[in-house]
């Protein structure tokens, strides 16, 4: 046992752990990963738990660890990944690992709230050792522009700026516009000029100085100039442009307004002495106590650089520690406290055949703690459905996954995953068929699959590259059918090969070839060796361009229907699997049996006549079994359906393949027919009958016969407790039940069966597609001659290749996909899955580790 | 009947062997079943498939019609000469 063909038998445990043993105990299981625990306490919520306080510390653990893990990031440090995964710690040693990670988050955002200041300090003396440097230039510009003349100036801002200069003496300090300046030489004139000088980001500097002149009226006159290199933001350490602007201006009036923008524009104001001298000086200072800051700064990021490399050495472990710490809390703030308060109560459901080493995980716990009372694990009796548990293994995985994504199976249900792995592959290839396609899959999954550990170890937030690498062998899979499908195709990248020699010949003369635009070869002379192409179509099909698509139509649709027909009886008989194990004799007797003969008669019959018209009717026969005779089968079969006689395909052909066939047909449908109100009326008269009799008979205790009826009309159901719980049904309701349940298979099996030709379109898109790129794109390389022409080849080679790979593989695999998941989950599983089931969810490390890690790094 | 013993009994034989001898073969061990499952399965699709191939082939009802240049080039490339006259 132990396979996939069925879940795994569940049993429901209930466990006693000893109080200072619980910890221990839980941390084992959670290593094995086998058990899943049931909430006993589900109407207490989440703050009223025993184990709150604990989660909450692990919580504030972990938003500590998040904190450091983002500032790793942000420097770039390597986090070592050793992949292992460290015992949980005792409870005695979070004590130790709070401590540490408080005293690390402590230090960090210190040296950060340090390193802010500085850095914003920084900012200041560069932004202020550029306002020195850049006003430099306008006050140096300014000397000579006063000596010039002020008549050429057409400005008007600009004239009164110069006349303003004018006005002044000679005095150094007043061209230099000092507010002082010009207060001590004009003092009648009540003219007085300031500036305020500062820094603005480079992108706010137009509408600055829009509103500058808008607002003063265009009394002010603004100088800028850009600073080259960017400087950075402290607060979030982007790097931004600046400019630096010197504004000049008359009055206290514009000076406030002039202030009161700047403080708008969050443009930073600094003190710009008048004097030449003082500046120099000023510039000097700032100079020294910039390099000053570089090298305090340097330390402090050395400080933070070295902490953080300490820290990235162990965060991984000390995540993993945390969440499995918290895991443990938080399972067993499930459990129940028994009366003594010695005991901690826990049910669970474990798989029967793992009882063995979960016993054996729960000694090693109890060990570990050093409690001396073994823990208990009790099976108990339970009427509730158990979860499903496929055990898989890498390989089995993605199949399953694929099952599960449409339902997950009942419990103990025949599972359609083993079988699956097979037929998915293959339907899809059906679809695909092209070795060259195939193989170009093949490689991909191979290639992923030899690498796997690598590729698994990197893990990526690229959802589409993740789906990839999970589906890896059934794209492998995939590939190696459709390789197959392709050599019997005989389609390789649109072209074929011709291994055996064409069993078709040439016996032309000259000039029967120069007189005739195309010639057919005719099957009833030599031109057919009379025996087919061994492997496959033969090649000469695929350079009959003309006839070539009605002769693989003819062949493609009748290998769709018959694999399909194939198909779906293969899941009629799963559900006889499916009721023999359950004991529902009634589904097996009024459901199976005559879903099977209505398949059988009618859909098998029509495989079997194209089997019979295969071999029946040649071009080499005596008359009435000539090509000119073969009937079709499409239209026999709906004639034999309607009980209508054809009409033959040609003149004294006879209608029929074989002797009696009128005959069989009738009875053929006749018996589907029979089955019909056998589905429909079968199981629920039995069960009435069934009811009534258990009503005479046990009149007066009805309290418990009700439930046996319920059991029995369940068909035994109750096989691992399932059934019982859902009593009585009306009995109307199972009238309704089967009568859906008989319209959807009996109108199911035929437009399924209809649907199943989905594999013929998507082969033939698929040839077509692959044939058009090949004349449209390729053949135009090839056709070309010379150098030149290999440039060409190359050229359209490359375009050839892009199309083949992103269309033909990528879009057509993916379309080829789709179909094939919808034949299994509908056509397929349809006919026996009930997918009524809840998954096995164990509490196990290693998935929550997973997921903890991957919520993280969405963060 | 247009059948050649030869090729029926070797793709039969073949994946016969997949399916019944693989299966046989298939070393004791928890996946067994599942193993031979997949084999049997596997040979069971493919003889089919290639069983249908075959048999569509076999008594052709009709024959390539083929254009002039393809019958130039199948006549030099497989070696399938064109008669004088």
């Amino acid at each position: 046992m132990g396979s996939l063909f069925r879940s795994e038998e569940m049993a429901l445990c209930q466990l006693f752990l000893q109080s200072e043993a619980a910890y221990a105990c839980v941390s084992e299981l959670g290593e094995l990963g086998l058990v899943q625990f049931r909430d006993l306490n589900p109407d207490v919520n989440a703050f009223q738990r025993k184990f709150v306080n604990e989660v909450r510390r692990c919580d504030e653990m972990e938003r500590k660890l998040r904190y450091l893990e983002k500032e790793i990031k942000k420097d770039g440090i390597p986090m070592l990944d050793t992949g292992e995964s460290p015992e949980a710690p005792q409870p005695r040693e979070m004590i130790d690992l709070e401590a540490t990670f408080e005293k690390l988050e402590n230090e960090l955002r210190e040296v950060n709230q340090n390193a802010e200041a500085l850095k914003r300090n920084f900012l200041e003396l560069t932004e202020l050792k550029h306002i020195l440097r850049k006003t430099q230039v306008f006050f140096d510009e300014s000397v000579p522009m006063v000596y010039k003349s002020t008549s050429t100036y057409s400005s008007n801002k600009y004239r009164r700026y110069l006349q303003m200069a004018d006005n002044q003496n000679e005095d150094e300090q007043a061209q230099l516009l000092g507010e002082e300046g010009v207060r001590a030489n004009q003092p009648g004139q009540n003219l007085k000029l300031g500036f305020v000088a500062g820094v603005i980001s480079r992108e706010k500097l137009p509408a600055f100085e829009r509103m500058l002149w808008r607002a003063c009226r265009g009394n002010v006159f603004l100088r800028q100039a850009m600073i080259e290199s960017p400087l950075e933001d402290p607060t979030n350490g982007d790097q931004v442009y600046k400019s630096v602007f010197i504004i000049f201006f008359q009055g206290d009036q514009l000076k406030t307004r002039v202030k009161k923008i700047c403080e708008g524009f969050r443009a930073t104001l600094y003190p710009c002495p008048e004097a030449p001298a003082d500046r120099r000086e000023m510039a000097m200072g700032v100079m020294t106590r910039i390099e000053d800051l570089n090298t305090v700064l340097g330390q402090t990021q050395d400080h933070r650089h070295r902490v953080l490399v300490a820290a990235a050495k162990n965060l991984k472990n000390w995540f993993v520690k945390v969440r499995k710490i918290k895991a443990i809390y938080h399972t067993l703030n499930l459990f129940n406290l028994d009366v003594t308060q010695k005991c901690l109560i826990a049910e669970c459901w474990v798989p029967l055949l793992d009882i063995e080493t979960i016993q054996l995980a729960l000694r090693r716990g109890t060990e570990r703690s050093g409690s001396s009372v073994p823990p208990i694990l009790n099976r108990m009796q339970t009427f509730e459905n158990p979860p499903t548990y496929n055990r898989t293994n890498k390989f089995t995985k993605a199949f399953q996954a694929l099952i599960d994504a449409y339902g997950v199976a009942s419990y103990r249900e025949m599972n359609p995953a083993p079988y699956t792995i097979i037929t998915f592959p293959f339907l899809f290839a059906v679809m695909f068929g092209d070795l060259g396609h195939g193989a170009i899959m093949a490689l991909f999954g191979l290639w992923m699959i030899r690498k796997e550990k690598g590729l698994a170890a990197q893990k990526t937030d690229n959802e589409i590259w993740n789906i990839f690498f999970g589906g890896r062998y059934i794209i492998f899979l995939m590939g190696v059918f459709s390789m197959y499908t392709g050599l019997i195709y005989n389609d390789i990248f649109s072209k074929s090969l011709n291994i055996f020699g064409s069993h078709w010949h040439l016996s032309y003369n000259k000039s029967t070839v120069w007189n005739n635009n195309y010639l057919q070869l005719s099957p009833a002379t030599s031109d057919y060796e009379g025996t087919p192409y061994p492997f496959g179509m033969d090649p000469i099909w695929q350079i009959a361009s003309s006839n070539k698509i009605v002769f693989q139509n003819a062949y493609k649709m009748k290998i769709s229907i018959i694999f399909g027909v194939l198909h779906m009886i293969f899941g009629v008989i799963m559900s006889w699997h499916n009721h023999t194990y359950f004991r529902n004799r009634l589904s097996l007797l009024y459901e199976f049996i005559p879903q099977l003969l209505f398949l059988v008669v009618l859909f098998f019959y029509l495989v079997l006549l194209m089997f019979i018209k295969w071999n029946r009717y040649a071009a080499t026969n005596e008359f009435p079994m000539t090509e000119a005779c073969a009937p079709s089968i499409l239209i026999t079969f709906i004639d034999m359906v309607l009980f209508k006689n054809s009409k033959a395909p040609g003149k004294d052909c006879n209608i029929y393949m074989f002797a009696g066939q009128s005959f069989f047909q009738t009875i053929f449908v006749l018996i589907a027919l029979a089955c019909i109100p056998v589905m429909l009326l079968g199981k629920p008269i039995k069960i009435m009958q069934a009811r009534k009799l258990a009503n005479e008979e046990v009149q007066p205790i009805t309290g418990a016969s009700d439930a046996e009826v319920g059991g029995m009309s369940n068909g035994g159901g109750s096989h691992g407790g399932g059934g019982e719980h859902h009593d009585e049904e009306e009995m109307s309701e199972i009238f309704i039940h089967q009568g859906i349940h008989t319209i959807e298979y009996v109108l199911g099996s035929v437009s399924h069966t209809a649907s199943y030709l989905r594999l013929w379109a998507l082969s033939l898109a698929h040839a077509q597609l692959a044939e058009v790129l090949w004349s449209m794109v390729l053949s135009l390389g090839l056709n070309k001659e010379g150098w030149l022409g290999g440039i060409f080849l190359t050229v359209v080679f490359a375009f050839w290749a892009v199309l083949t790979v992103g269309i033909l593989v990528l879009m057509e695999g993916l379309s080829a996909f789709l179909h094939t998941l919808r034949l299994h989950w509908v056509e397929f599983q349809s006919k026996f899955y009930m997918g009524h089931g809840y998954a096995f969810q164990p509490f196990s490390f290693d998935t929550i580790i997973e997921n903890g890690g991957a919520v993280t790094e969405t963060e | 009947m247009g059948a050649a013993v030869l090729p029926i009994l070797f793709f039969t034989s073949l994946w016969a062997a997949v399916g019944i001898g693989g299966s046989i073969i298939t070393p004791h061990g928890p996946q067994r079943q599942l193993i031979q499952c997949i084999l049997m399965l596997t040979a069971g699709c493919c003889w089919l498939f290639w069983l249908c191939c075959y048999m569509a082939q076999m008594n052709p009802l009709i024959g390539p019609r083929l254009s002039r240049r393809a019958i130039q080039i199948i006549a030099e490339s497989w070696n399938m000469p064109i008669k004088e006259g």
